[in-house]
């Protein structure tokens, strides 16, 4: 979407699993450096392994500092000072948002539990650390966390029971514990809205002169009921997320294919692109980065 | 117990079979295909079946409790009433009292166990090690399985983002400990030295002036409070590893019909396979049902030719939905080849989450059917399939 906007996109994901690549047509995992998955758009992996080697690098620490580092020294010291491993991956983000490595970089956060720690990393490591490279780097990721024209956290969830209220709980705690701001919630994987289910299959047949295979309205009966029931199921969650969590809402429709292709991102971008353009105040211009809430 | 009989044991993933037979079944998949509900359910029927049993769930969202009707289960184990001939027992996994229990059993004597429990660097450890989580539900499993209380202990895993951590954490937690690093740490303490070596004092100082000063000294206190509990924790660790590749434990792996949980229960069933365990039962979740018998393609033509009439949308919600199991039918098809089982329980996606027995139980029906089938006329909860 902020490719056919004509802006430049990165896109970061942290926990070597996404998807990603192979929705863009790539069969390969995405790795370390940046690659080129569509025009104007480009991604990357960012570990804390990764990310401290490079640190160890560009700053010529000793070869034994290098050897430990391997050696488990990561483990360690990251459990000395818990939240250091997502400082390492913050603190890349926000080199690459000082270097303006893109227009828009997007993080693609871990999911519910594990995204409040990961966004908290910054302040729990200033409140503990009050010396040293890693407390500096840490507040420079909070200031980036916590200027709304920097950064903004788009919370995603889909419209089912559990993924409704832990997207509930995690906004809550987004806002006042990382006092970050928030963008609007992205239900994704709603039911198209087709109209004209409730026809009886056989009477509309017959006005239009057709004939039914044997059992085949029902088929279509039961096929259509079950959607009904299932976008009223949607309804009630989305009405349920209106109530308990006051930010506009962004709908995105479910992709029957199962698996997302190049042209599903397309029609999910367009759905997107709607979806804002519907919003009730545009989001604040000049907002250069988005983290994506618990992702699913 | 007896196994059940006069069922095809192959049907509905092999599960039948393991509810009745093993002592233990550990169930692990990604994380969201409803891994905690499956366990519930494997312990429930195993209640139903006479035997006495518990599950104990490692999920922080407490999503059993919920499905148990229980708000907060403690550290053990507690009794959950119902109409089955059998016990039904669930605790919840509490990391962190788990993790003292150990330090306290292992520790020297009592003011060994208090320096420990107090340091800053085992709080962090106990709270955020990665893989303690996994090392700690090993950990009770091992406890339970040593009271000898129960015929079938249920584990309900934390979802596996890196495959290999339920399976390597006892190991993983001694080479922590027994880490290069803090050998090199210990050197002058076991030596007796006043003096740290200036090697040592290079890194310190280094580690120092990256992560502050006293980060480093709460470090160095726990690996010197630590110091001899090394072997305890080893031995221990030996045992646990026994324990999960024993005839009588069950690994039962937990999909969705999705492309990424498919890729990440595939690589799962590798690294059992390798380290010598075979999956004993395959549970899909989440499936969409199938309306008709016809090829979403050509579902989608009629579509096409209808658009504009009354008909039109009807087609092309049959075709939406004909599309979808298509692409389902082929990721379970390659997931049962990559896990090399015969076949697999399959359960509809229901059109509400699971909270109480009575969702548990329709669950059930799914799992432990002689004919499992992939998927219900509807979705609705009120009207369960037959079997």
């Amino acid at each position: 979407m902020a490719a056919s906007a004509g802006i430049s996109a990165l896109v970061v994901e942290v926990e070597g699993k996404s998807g990603l690549a192979s929705a863009f047509g790539s069969h390969e995992m995405l790795g370390y450096g940046e690659r080129l998955l569509a025009p104007g758009i480009r991604a990357r992996s960012i570990t804390a392994d990764e990310a401290l080697m490079e640190y160890l690098d560009e700053h010529a620490l000793s070869k034994m500092s290098r050897k430990l580092a391997s050696g488990g020294l990561i483990d360690v010291v990251s459990t000395a000072a818990p939240g250091i491993k997502d400082i390492l991956i913050l603190g890349k983000v926000k080199q690459l948002e000082q270097a303006r490595a893109a227009d828009l970089i997007i993080l693609d956060a871990p999911a519910a539990g594990h995204a409040l720690s990961f966004l908290l990393s910054a302040q729990s490591l200033v409140d503990v650390v009050r010396s040293g490279v890693v407390r500096a780097q840490a507040e420079g990721v909070l200031d980036m966390l916590t200027s709304p024209h920097r950064c903004r956290v788009l919370l995603v969830t889909i419209p089912e029971e559990t993924p409704v209220n832990e997207v509930v709980e995690t906004a809550e705690a987004l806002r006042t514990k990382v006092k970050v701001a928030l963008g609007p919630v992205v239900v994704n994987g709603l039911y198209p809205v087709l109209e004209g289910l409730d026809n009886d299959p056989d009477k509309v047949a017959g006005r239009q002169g057709l004939t039914l295979f044997e059992g085949e309205a029902d088929v279509l009966r039961t096929a259509a009921t079950f959607r009904q029931r299932r976008q009223e199921l949607q309804q009630e969650q989305m009405t349920r997320l209106a109530e308990a969590l006051p930010l506009p809402q962004i709908a995105l429709p479910t992709i029957f294919a199962v698996d997302l292709g190049i042209g599903d991102i397309d029609t999910l971008a367009d759905a997107l692109t709607a979806g804002v353009a519907a919003l009730p105040a545009p989001p604040a211009p000049g907002a250069n980065r988005v983290v994506r809430g618990p992702g699913l | 117990m007896t196994a059940v009989t006069g069922r095809d044991r192959r049907k509905g993933g092999g599960l039948t079979d393991l509810v009745s037979s093993r002592s233990v079944v550990v169930c692990c998949g990604p994380g969201g295909v409803g891994k905690t509900t499956v366990a519930g359910v494997v312990a429930l029927e195993a209640a139903r079946q006479g035997r006495r049993a518990v599950v104990l769930t490692v999920d922080p969202a407490k999503r059993l409790a919920d499905a148990l009707g229980l708000q907060h289960l403690p550290n053990w184990p507690h009794r959950v009433n119902g109409p089955w001939p059998g016990e039904l027992w669930a605790l919840m996994l509490d990391t962190r009292a788990t993790f003292d229990a150990i330090v306290t059993k292992y520790a020297r004597g009592q003011s060994q166990a208090e320096t420990i429990l107090a340091n800053r660097f085992y709080n962090n450890m106990a709270n955020g090690l990665s893989g303690i989580q996994e090392y700690m539900a090993i950990e009770k499993l091992f406890e339970l399985n040593d009271e000898n209380r129960f015929d079938l202990i249920v584990v309900d895993t934390p979802p596996t983002r890196n495959a290999l951590d339920f399976l390597e954490a006892p190991r993983r937690l001694t080479s922590f400990i027994d880490n290069r690093f803090y050998k090199f740490l210990m050197a002058p303490a076991r030596t007796g030295l006043k003096a740290v070596n200036i090697a040592t004092a290079i890194v310190l100082k280094t580690i120092s002036k990256v992560v502050g000063a006293e980060v480093v000294s709460d470090a160095v206190t726990f690996f010197q409070a630590f110091e001899g509990m090394e072997e305890g924790f080893r031995d221990r660790a030996h045992r646990m590893r026994s324990l999960l590749t024993d005839s009588g434990t069950a690994f039962v792996l937990v999909a969705s019909p999705r492309r990424d949980a498919v890729r990440e229960v595939g690589f799962f069933a590798d690294k059992l396979r390798q380290s010598g365990i075979q999956v004993k039962g395959l549970v899909v979740n989440r499936t969409h049902p199938r309306f008709g018998t016809g090829l979403a393609e050509a579902d989608r033509e009629r579509a096409r030719t209808l658009a504009g009439t009354p008909l039109g949308p009807l087609y092309e919600n049959l075709a939406d939905f004909s599309q979808m199991a298509e692409a389902e039918g082929d990721h379970i098809a390659s997931l049962m080849k990559k896990v090399g089982a015969q076949s697999a329980a399959m359960v509809p996606e229901l059109s509400s989450d699971v909270h109480d027995l009575d969702g548990m139980a329709q669950i059930a029906r799914y799992l432990f059917a002689p004919d499992a089938s992939p998927s219900a006329p509807d979705g609705s909860p009120s009207a369960p399939p037959a079997g």
